[in-house]
């Protein structure tokens, strides 16, 4: 059995900048283990650019701003396993991983930073009826042929779901020389940011669907065609509204899931609305020393937000290293009306300092106000001109309010205000 | 006088921006929420630019992501991808290294990775 | 020359294919799709049924009650995960309570063993997230589960390991007796064999009428699939049925051998080849099976598939040796509890029916295991770094979801029969077949088939040619 004070699982952005962060807190025992053949993770295939804008206040491209951190990884030394999968954690922090060169080996930790990030929701979670032939992709299977593989997986092209990568993927199946014939939507309103929306979207005349769905995917070997419908307020499909829209591929683009299963091995509790852990604001979860950041935790839009959680989660893995299990004082924090989720779930009133709060609405809001109630007080409100589910929201309770807390926190948003 | 109504990219707030043109003279530009939105609107009602991220081949197959160290106009995107698609480039290269210089005048084409 | 040649590479003609390896005669099994198990040994339920179903003195009751018998021994020497987890059948009325009383005579007159009606409250014990509308249920303690397309694959594997041989992509278009049979397929190649077995499914009619013999038709039963992912595994123990009624045998719920939960099939009629999902065969799987048990993870979906099920006009299984053309052999209208009864159909065909036509001798150097006999994923740590260290391959996992090596996937692709595309690494290995469905490694499995077969990743397919995965380079 090895041993490191900080095992990290997952080098993509998450684990690379909660590593640097517990390496500048302290703790210089660390390994970072990464499935991968490079670090960076999925940013590798992110050639587009929009990644830093509000850290480092410029536009970069995916593999710029992971360079940004494995250059700072690599100058502190820290160890790296690549090319190595985690099979399994277990909650007295014993990870399990298999490599060519070790075999399967045992790696005993003092703190777990849990940083494996997102997978793509596939085509059969969501029961897309007809053929099950080729031809069909998440936007993220696609984004690799082309980007990584440099492989073009189609020529005419729809695509289901209006998710960041989706959107990404018809401006780039575009620019290599594929038509992109439509991207339905099934809600009444875009997931993705709408500056993808004009520069994927409108920049090249691809129509945009809202509330649409494709009900039907047809082909003997290949995709020939696809049958989209409007759907109505159940989302469900309308009679008489179908059009037939000739095509080889599609693409599906229809949200991001948390990969959490050795977290679930691990006995870590999960919040069955962000598909994460559930955490303390420090980023710990109910299970002691093991540590979430990133979209394994929460899908994050902005990989700027998700280097800030990390470099939260590196911190806290440190201290809980160097100074031990700290006795907490919970209070738990619920998402009100109007928000599909708040994190953290839970607040240590002992921590000290301000904590800041995250959380999705669940519709579109306009001219709104944010409220953080302690039972029937509240702490704070803010008014909004706009909130939408595609874009998570945030909001900062000083240390005086936290400590001023008695009962459960409550966040939600009142509208027409 | 004529109102165009664009969404601003300069960040994920996407202000919806209204610019008033007399001819080719911005007159006024209203909705956005910082001056990067002022800017951005009056460059995009007059000349859109768009920094073009792609990928050349290296010479062992394998892809390097590139991108254009200032935005180009819109309209020359395609022409852009079809000068690109004929680069092919010997290992090693840098992040940041100069595929194509003067890809449009003054402006380059970078590497955004190392090449190994 | 050979001296037998089968006729379609499912279930049936598999194990018959490998009953016939250990005899001293040469043997050839032709098979009209790039891969074996790719009619409906590849989409049904994976039931080994206890054999209550069929009418007693019926070719169904007696094959189903034996090939039962005869499932752990065999699933055993070919390596093949099978789990005798028992089965239930639920009923929700006085009436269907009747109709269990019914089944289990006759279920007893068939020769299954264990058979006991058991009350409602045994029932919850058994399946907590049974509904509550169950009043009772038939227990068959002897029903289990199998993975079907792993038992084909298996069975031909090890056929060709003791020396028969495969023809893909040979899709019979005629077929000539003279002193022999010459079966010509469609891009002109030829086989010459004295006796011929029918196990063509779906296409046993067609392949029949080439001979002159129309003593049977064929119909095509669709039946829509919801497979649930792992996480849910521990939803249902035991296989679910509804008590059959005059509408039909419902829909069941069950586990499955690889610890998904599989939901359906649905049954309808169709007069084409027709493997679609629709929307609302998807549904009346989801309603169904909210009526039998509460809280069904459907959010936990990860894929839906359908199969068509092939049964004859004479609604028993056709085992004979036709009327027209001594020789020649009819497996056909093998519907449900096909998959059952295949290892003792394949005993008999092999031992019976052959055995009269040609002198059969076994083989000395018959070799009835198939190696390796073990899932990497399941072995200690101890055992895997022996493997890894022998084959570093062992060490690098490819699919992610259900952690199979690119060791695996190798071997997959060299050893009998070989895969040579996506689906078939994915059904050999499970590559793939987790809860993101390829979407992290089909660009990495392509890969690996490419480089096996010393190819391009373009030529690469999910099945056969015109799926190719891609549309060429980008650049």
């Amino acid at each position: 059995m090895k041993n490191y004070d900080i095992v990290i699982i997952g080098g993509g952005p998450a684990g690379l900048a909660a590593a640097v962060s517990a390496y500048d807190n302290g703790v210089k025992s660390i390994l970072i283990l990464e499935r991968d053949e490079c670090l960076g993770g999925i940013l590798n295939q992110c050639i587009h650019n929009g990644f830093g804008l509000t850290r480092f206040k410029e536009s970069m491209t995916g593999p710029e701003y992971a360079y940004k951190f494995i250059e700072e990884v690599q100058k502190r030394g820290i160890e790296v396993s690549l090319n190595t999968t985690v099979l399994s954690l277990t909650k007295d922090k014993v990870v399990t991983a298999i490599n060519s060169q070790e075999g399967v080996t045992l790696i005993k930790a003092k703190a777990v930073i849990l940083a494996m990030g997102c997978r793509e929701r596939s085509r059969g979670a969501l029961n897309v009826a007809g053929a099950r032939v080729a031809g069909i992709y998440s936007a993220g299977t696609a984004q690799k042929y082309v980007n990584v593989k440099g492989y073009l997986p189609g020529k005419d092209v729809v695509i289901l779901g209006s998710g960041d990568i989706g959107l990404i993927m018809a401006r780039r199946m575009t620019l290599e020389g594929a038509k992109v014939h439509a991207v339905c939507e099934i809600m009444p309103h875009s997931s993705g940011l709408k500056r993808n929306i004009v520069q994927c979207l409108n920049d090249f005349d691809i129509p945009l669907y809202l509330s649409h769905t494709i009900t039907r995917i047809d082909g003997d070997k290949r995709v020939t065609g696809v049958e989209i419908s409007a759907v109505d307020s159940d989302k469900k499909p309308i009679k008489g509204s179908e059009k037939y829209i000739k095509c080889d591929t599609v693409l599906f683009s229809v949200g991001l899931i948390p990969e959490n299963e050795l977290s679930k091995e691990a006995g870590i509790r999960l919040s069955p609305k962000t598909k994460g852990a559930e955490v303390y604001q420090n980023r710990e979860t109910d299970v002691s020393g093991i540590f979430a950041c990133g979209n394994v935790l929460q899908v994050h839009d902005l990989v700027d937000f998700v280097s800030e959680e990390s470099e939260l989660a590196g911190k806290s893995a440190s201290e809980y290293v160097l100074n031990g299990e700290a006795e907490k004082n919970a209070i738990n924090c619920i998402a009100g009306a109007n928000l599909s989720y708040v994190l953290p779930q839970r607040i240590d009133k002992n921590a000290g300092g301000s904590v800041t709060l995250f959380f999705r609405t669940s519709g579109v809001f306009k001219n709104c106000k944010i409220t953080v109630q302690d039972g029937q007080k509240t702490l704070l409100e803010i008014k909004k001109r706009v909130a939408v589910p595609g874009e998570m929201e945030r909001v900062n309770l000083t240390e005086d309010k936290i400590k001023s807390i008695v009962g459960e926190l409550t966040v939600g948003l009142e509208e027409g205000v | 006088m004529k109102k165009i109504s664009l969404t601003c990219v300069e960040c994920p707030l996407g202000c919806d921006i209204t610019v008033e043109l007399d001819g080719e003279r911005v007159v006024s530009v209203a909705g956005n929420t910082c001056p990067r939105g002022e800017k951005y609107a009056k460059a995009e009602v007059v000349c859109p630019k768009r920094v073009l991220t792609t990928t050349v081949r290296l010479e062992n197959g394998k892809m390097l992501p590139v991108k254009t160290n200032q935005p180009i106009e819109k309209s020359l995107t395609f022409n852009a991808m079809q000068r690109v698609s004929k680069v092919t480039v010997a290992s090693p290269i840098k992040i940041g290294d100069v595929i194509v210089k003067d890809l449009y005048e003054g402006i380059d084409l970078v590497a955004c990775a190392n090449s190994d | 020359m050979f001296d037998v040649a089968v006729i379609g590479g499912g279930v049936i003609g598999g194990l018959i294919l490998r009953e016939l390896s250990a005899y001293d005669i040469k043997i050839c099994l032709l098979e009209k799709e790039s891969d074996v198990a790719m009619g409906q040994s590849k989409a049904n339920s994976g039931i080994v049924h206890a054999g209550f179903d069929a009418k007693p003195d019926s070719l169904k009751a007696k094959f189903n009650v034996l090939g039962n018998r005869l499932m752990p021994q065999i699933t055993k020497e070919l390596g093949v995960k099978y789990k005798n987890n028992g089965s239930l059948v639920l009923a929700f009325s006085q009436e269907e309570m009747k109709t269990l009383e019914e089944l289990k005579s006759r279920g007893e007159e068939n020769g299954v063993e264990g058979l006991e009606i058991i009350s409602q409250e045994e029932l919850i014990k058994k399946e907590p997230n049974v509904s509550k509308k169950a009043i009772g249920a038939l227990y068959a303690p002897t029903g289990g589960i199998v993975c079907p397309y792993e038992l084909t694959l298996a069975s031909i594997g090890n056929a060709m390991d003791n020396g028969a041989e495969l023809f893909t992509k040979f899709d019979v278009c005629e077929i000539k007796k003279d002193v022999d049979f010459i079966i010509t397929a469609e891009d002109g190649r030829q086989i010459t064999a004295k006796a011929v077995i029918n196990c063509a499914g779906y296409g046993s009619q067609k392949i029949a009428n080439f001979i002159g013999d129309f003593s049977f038709t064929v119909g095509g039963r669709k039946g829509e699939y919801i497979l649930l992912d792992r996480q849910s595994g521990g939803f249902a123990s035991h296989t679910l049925f509804c008590t059959p009624t005059k509408k039909g045998k419902g829909i069941l719920v069950s586990p499955t051998v690889d610890g998904n939960i599989l939901l359906g099939p649905t049954a309808e009629e169709v007069d084409f080849d027709d493997r679609t999902t629709t929307s609302n065969g998807l549904q009346s799987v989801i309603s169904k099976a909210n009526e039998m048990c509460q809280g069904v993870p459907h959010h936990t979906a990860i894929t839906s598939f359908a199969g068509v099920r092939a049964y004859s006009d004479r609604h028993d299984f056709i085992i004979e040796e036709s009327k027209v053309q001594k020789g020649f052999f009819n497996c056909a209208g093998i519907e449900s509890p096909g998959l059952t009864s295949a290892p003792a159909i394949a005993k008999h065909v092999a031992g019976e029916l052959i055995g009269k036509t040609l002198n059969l001798k076994k083989k000395e150097n018959f070799n009835p295991i198939r190696k390796p006999d073990y899932f990497f994923s399941e072995l200690s740590v101890e055992e895997k770094n022996e493997i890894i260290k022998k084959d570093p391959a062992y060490g690098r996992i490819i699919c992610r979801c259900e952690q199979i090596t690119e060791g695996e996937i190798i071997r997959a692709l060299t050893e009998n029969p070989r895969a040579t595309d996506i689906d078939g690494v994915k059904r050999r290995t499970r590559a793939g077949m987790g809860r993101c469905q390829g979407g992290f490694c089909q660009p990495y499995v392509a890969e690996i088939i490419a480089r096996v077969n010393g190819t391009d990743i373009e030529t690469v397919t999910k099945n056969g040619k015109g799926s190719e995965l891609l549309v060429g380079k980008t650049k």
